[in-house]
């Protein structure tokens, strides 16, 4: 894994040698998209932390540890093998875009990390790499570790700042951005474990390494949770713009019938397309490849996503908090083959209401694996349709 | 405590800076200019489109769930969601294209899936948001089913609100009135998913909370799964029953309002067509709640002037002051469970209508020859919170309860509607007597402001031996009237001062302690503005220093009532407000009297029945009352307050049972 060659610190000397614009174009120019699925360019989110308006100086860097998609746990083997190179990332992200203080919001069920991860923030502060004085820098910079409580729905960004504040995790309305005003109304640079790694690297090995990996659009290599029906789940490092196929084969899946890329809020892509590349431009995902055997029923698998977004879902707006209950009957019924042509279809402009209506990232993914596996397996989903009611 | 919402435009602090610079805006093809920070939605109104709301509402801050209202934004792959989405740069969309019209079908299918209860059946068909919706914007039949068993709450405890929360849609508007305009957080948000609800705090029963009965989220519930708790069969039995005497006070708030239960625009009074319609459904006397509130001027202004005297002059702390108005029975119930330190500040009178019953049940009873037992006494009120204050265990000092039954705007208007008479076709009728005659400084009582103008023009008068005219033209005390949410206002008497009155010689010697003082008063409607007072008073700022401060629970005062009819808007309750201050004006040039004290049915009250005058101690029994802490969070159980069962019983009740 490329990360663990990276020596230590290598890239916070190198930030604190340039001035944070240089900081911030470093990461402009590596090309680098966000790690946590949106996939949005880090550079641009740090610029536009710095630039914006900070009433009393005050900005935020917030780590994403909440890792709660199904089928990813990539973050989870970052923090307990590489704390050291993801805190260093934070304190880059810190000087880049002028703030003071990080918070890493770990997922309540890696509580068994906390320890190892207070241990490693008290090293980095003796060895004076965190602090009032980083490096002999003079720049001030400190982490806190906030402890999740178990809703899938605070990963993301908005409902974890909300969290962070003490309220009920529930998505904000989006603008104003976290970047303009988040965790207290200051800036706030929100950004995915992996991400912060990568920052780190890009520092020290230079942006021109990591533009040269992957493909023009998605720069870099990308760590790969890789689960399912495979002889060997775990997490895998690609170059971006890899084919479905390689992911699927170094992880030893005979015979898979699909891949669901992307965890519960990605998409089913069918064996027929394992061609396809997994980048920002084509199949895009946070890092979850769940592999689906020959043997499997997708309308199983679908079910079992849709449970967990119609549970998961906070709540509070309307095309999230009832759509997904009514595809989860909806997919219920078709497998006991009392559903009709006429409600599947009412269940498609369900799901594509969803994805645009909805208020969070939550709610407008929650349809994708159902609707890309009535696209991609119409015939078959047909057949579950009684011969009267088509 | 409960958890809240986050509410409003998240960080607004480090929003959009608010400058005066305006924005180009296309809606729909059209070109508008609006003020940089202006929602879509403003802007398409400005644009004359309408774009369809649930969650939203004028009065309380934005927060986007609902999503009924979304719309294209050129260049942005989701629909924004018009109401929460500040406009901060040049943007084009489209308010009805393909994405957006199945967005909104979708939605309000969506809603009506989720929704348990039938229209034919709720105190809301006719005027429900969701129906309209779905008459305007739904497909013809549920496309994603339609619910037909209830599973969620149905919480009837306590004698004023009801929550059926089978037929919520989970706007959050009765969460964010309780918490953002009230300030009391008697609700939150409870569950994740499909099991989400509106609860109160540790799902507790709403009587068991701090909950202060104000109504004020039932007036914004867009549907049905908020109501006041319905007592016209206990009215409609009273009547019914020719062994009892049912006689109804009505208050100036619902006054002003119940037209709009008859399709009249907000704002037209139907006063003496009302007296018409009551007579109409079989009540034996029709009388008017401002004689009781210019008796309850009386005593609250003798008792501001005797309390005063005893603290500035002898000292006396036990009598503290600020002096807060009691007639607001919500803002009783807060300041108990909030600030019950502060309760010794709060005057110790009776509200007009616990006052009113008070005097039904005796001396109205005795004149009349009537035994007090077969007497129903009946209120119409603006006020959820009345029902609640008619069921205190201390409203019965006269061994009966003041008041049996209160009615809301909403209840006495469905009475009506049910005889089939149409109440604005009504001849005009007047009230009956003995207390036929009020001032229009009862009227007042129902707009923010009202009491103290009331007071003020009594106190002022008693004090000054002359006329309040001479320091105000007509009367009109306007420093303390408007809708700034606190007014603060100065008032100096004169170096030269009058004898004081027969009425009060008992209580004070003379007035000289008050020549050329500066009388420091406080108007403050809305419970969260209530809470900023009372944190400025214990903090020790400008409000401490007030001699009389007036406190509404709800925001306009009465006339913005939780029992008053749906919807409310600022605008609604200022058009209500005008109608209240053009009856206090028609007194004036009709000749009637619009000071409290020269009330002539007030002032036979004193000779006849409250002999010992005011604050003596016929009055302290019956229309004074005590106050009794509660718990912050959670109301003491020995006070929570059974359900109404058959308040027309009448049966003598324990009155001092707390
Ligand atoms: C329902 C939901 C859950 C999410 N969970 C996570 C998560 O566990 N970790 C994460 O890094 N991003 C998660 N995100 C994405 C974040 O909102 C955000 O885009 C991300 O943290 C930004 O970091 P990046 O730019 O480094 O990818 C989630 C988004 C949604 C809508
Ligand atoms: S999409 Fe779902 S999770 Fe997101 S705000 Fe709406 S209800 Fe909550
Ligand atoms: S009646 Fe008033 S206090 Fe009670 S829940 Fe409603 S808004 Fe809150
Ligand atoms: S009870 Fe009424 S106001 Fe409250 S969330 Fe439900 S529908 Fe909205
Ligand atoms: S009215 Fe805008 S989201 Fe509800």
């Amino acid at each position: 894994m490329t990360l663990a060659t990276i020596e230590a610190e290598q890239g916070l000397r190198a930030a604190l040698a340039l001035d944070p614009a240089g900081v911030v174009a470093t990461i402009r120019e590596s090309g680098m998209k966000g790690r946590g699925g949106a996939g949005f360019p880090t550079g641009l989110k740090w610029q536009l932390a710095a630039e914006a308006v900070a009433p009393d100086g005050v900005r935020y860097v917030v780590c994403n540890a909440d890792e709660g998609e199904p089928g990813t746990f990539k973050d989870r083997v970052l923090l307990a093998e590489l704390p050291d190179l993801v805190f260093e990332g934070m304190t880059i992200g810190g000087y880049a875009i002028g703030s003071h203080e990080g918070i890493c919001y770990l997922r309540g069920e890696y509580v068994y990390l906390l320890a190892d991860l207070e241990a490693c923030l008290e090293r980095r502060r003796a060895a004076g790499l965190l602090g009032p004085d980083v490096a002999g820098s003079g720049f001030a910079f400190d982490i806190t570790i906030h402890l999740g409580s178990g809703a899938y729905v605070c990963g993301e960004e908005t409902a974890l700042i909300e969290s962070l504040e003490g309220r009920r995790g529930e998505p904000r309305n989006r603008p104003p951005f976290p970047v303009v005003s988040g965790f207290r109304g200051a800036p706030t640079v929100v950004n995915n474990v992996e991400t912060f790694a990568w920052a780190a690297a890009i520092l020290a090995r230079g942006a021109d390494w990591f533009a040269h990996i992957g493909t023009d659009r998605s720069t870099g290599p990308k760590l790969l949770s890789v689960s399912g029906d495979v002889q060997r789940p775990g997490v895998y490092e690609f170059p971006l713009g890899v084919s479905i196929a390689e992911v699927i084969e170094a992880a030893g899946g005979h015979d898979a019938k699909a891949a669901i890329v992307g965890g519960a809020a990605g998409t089913c892509v069918p064996a027929r397309d394992f061609g396809r590349a997994i980048s920002y431009e084509d199949v895009s995902t946070g890092g979850a490849v769940i592999v689906v055997g020959p043997w499997r029923d997708l309308l199983e698998v679908a079910e079992n996503l849709q449970w967990f977004f119609a549970n998961e879902s906070c709540g509070q707006c309307t095309p999230c908090r009832v759509g997904n209950v009514k595809l989860l009957e909806g997919i219920r019924a078709l497998r006991r083959g009392e559903l009709t042509v006429q409600q599947l279809e009412d269940m498609v402009s369900l799901g594509q209401t969803m994805r645009i209506a909805s208020k969070c990232g939550l709610g407008q993914a929650a349809p994708n694996v159902l609707l890309s596996i009535i696209e991609n397996y119409r015939s078959e989903v047909l057949g579950h349709i009684p011969v009267g009611a088509r | 405590m409960t958890t809240t919402l986050r509410l409003g435009t998240p960080g607004m602090p480090g929003g959009p800076a608010v400058t005066s610079t305006s924005v180009t805006v296309t809606v729909d093809g059209h070109e508008v200019e609006v003020p940089v920070g202006s929602t879509i939605l403003e802007a398409a109104e400005k644009a004359g489109r309408r774009i369809p709301t649930l969650c939203h509402h004028p009065d309380l801050p934005d927060v986007g769930v609902c999503r009924i209202c979304v719309v294209e934004v050129t260049g942005q792959r989701a629909l924004q969601a018009s109401c929460a989405y500040p406009i901060t740069t040049p943007i084009e969309i489209q308010t009805y294209s393909r994405r957006v019209r199945q967005a909104r079908q979708t939605i309000v299918d969506l809603m009506l899936a989720e929704h348990c209860g039938s229209c034919q059946t709720c105190g809301r068909n006719g005027n429900c948001e969701l129906q309209d919706l779905a008459a305007e914007y739904g497909s013809d039949h549920f496309r994603f089913g339609q619910r037909t068993e209830p599973t969620r709450l149905f919480d009837t405890f306590g004698p004023s609100i009801r929550r059926d929360m089978n037929k919520c849609v989970h706007c959050l508007r009765c969460i964010r009135t309780c918490a953002e305009l009230q300030g009391v957080g008697a609700l939150g948000v409870i569950g994740r998913g499909d099991s989400t609800t509106m609860s109160p705090y540790l799902t507790l029963p709403i009587s068991d909370v701090v909950c202060i009965n104000c109504g004020q989220c039932i007036n914004r519930c867009p549907t049905g799964a908020l109501q006041e708790v319905d007592n016209t069969d206990d009215v409609w039995r009273a009547i019914e029953d020719p062994t009892k005497h049912v006689v109804i006070q009505t208050a100036p708030a619902p006054r002003a309002a119940m037209g709009e239960e008859f399709g009249l625009p907000p704002g037209t009074p139907v006063t003496w067509q009302l007296n018409s319609a009551l007579r109409e459904l079989g009540f034996d006397k029709v009388f008017d709640t401002n004689f009781s509130a210019d008796l309850t001027i009386i005593e609250e202004g003798t008792e501001l002037l005797v309390r005063l005297y005893e603290n500035l002059v002898l000292g006396d702390h036990g009598r503290p002051v600020p002096q807060f108005t009691s007639c607001s029975p919500g803002w009783i119930k807060y300041l108990e469970h909030k600030y019950p330190e502060f309760a010794p500040n709060l005057s110790s009178c009776k509200s007009p209508q616990q006052m009113f019953g008070a005097l039904i049940k005796t001396w109205y009873a005795q004149k009349n020859g009537l035994d007090p037992a077969d007497v129903v006494s009946v209120s119409l009120m603006p006020c959820t919170a009345k029902k609640f204050e008619a069921h205190r265990p201390e409203m019965t000092d006269s061994g009966f309860p003041d008041v049996d039954v209160s009615l809301t705007t909403r209840e006495l208007g469905r009475m009506i509607r049910e005889l089939g008479i149409r109440l604005p076709d009504l001849p005009e009728s007047d009230f009956d007597d003995p207390f036929g005659t009020a001032s229009g400084s009862g009227v007042i009582f129902g707009a923010t402001g009202g009491v103290m103008e009331a007071a003020l023009r009594t106190v002022v008068e008693l004090v000054t031996g002359g006329k309040v005219e001479d320091l105000f033209d007509h009367a009109d005390i306007t420093p303390v009237r408007g809708f700034e949410e606190t007014r603060y206002a100065e008032i100096t008497l004169p170096d030269t001062l009058g004898p004081v009155p027969p009425l009060l010689a008992h209580l004070v010697p003379d007035w000289d302690w008050l020549r050329g003082v500066t009388l420091k008063l406080a108007v403050v409607h809305g419970t969260a503005n209530a809470q900023k007072v009372m944190e400025d008073i214990k903090a020790g700022g400008r409000f401490s220093e007030c001699h009389f401060i007036e406190f509404m629970a709800c925001p306009g005062g009465c006339l913005g009532g939780g029992g008053q009819p749906i919807p409310t808007s600022k605008e609604i309750r200022s058009a209500r407000a005008k109608a209240i201050y053009g009856e206090d004006a028609r007194y004036g040039e009709t000749g009637r009297v619009r000071k409290s004290h020269e009330n002539p049915a007030v002032l036979r009250v004193y000779e006849e029945f409250l002999t010992d005058g005011p604050c003596g101690h016929t009055s302290h029994h019956l229309l004074h009352t005590t106050y009794t802490p509660r718990g912050a969070f959670i109301a003491t159980p020995s006070m929570t307050v059974p359900a109404t069962t058959n308040a027309t019983t009448n049966a003598p009740t324990n009155g001092g049972a707390r």
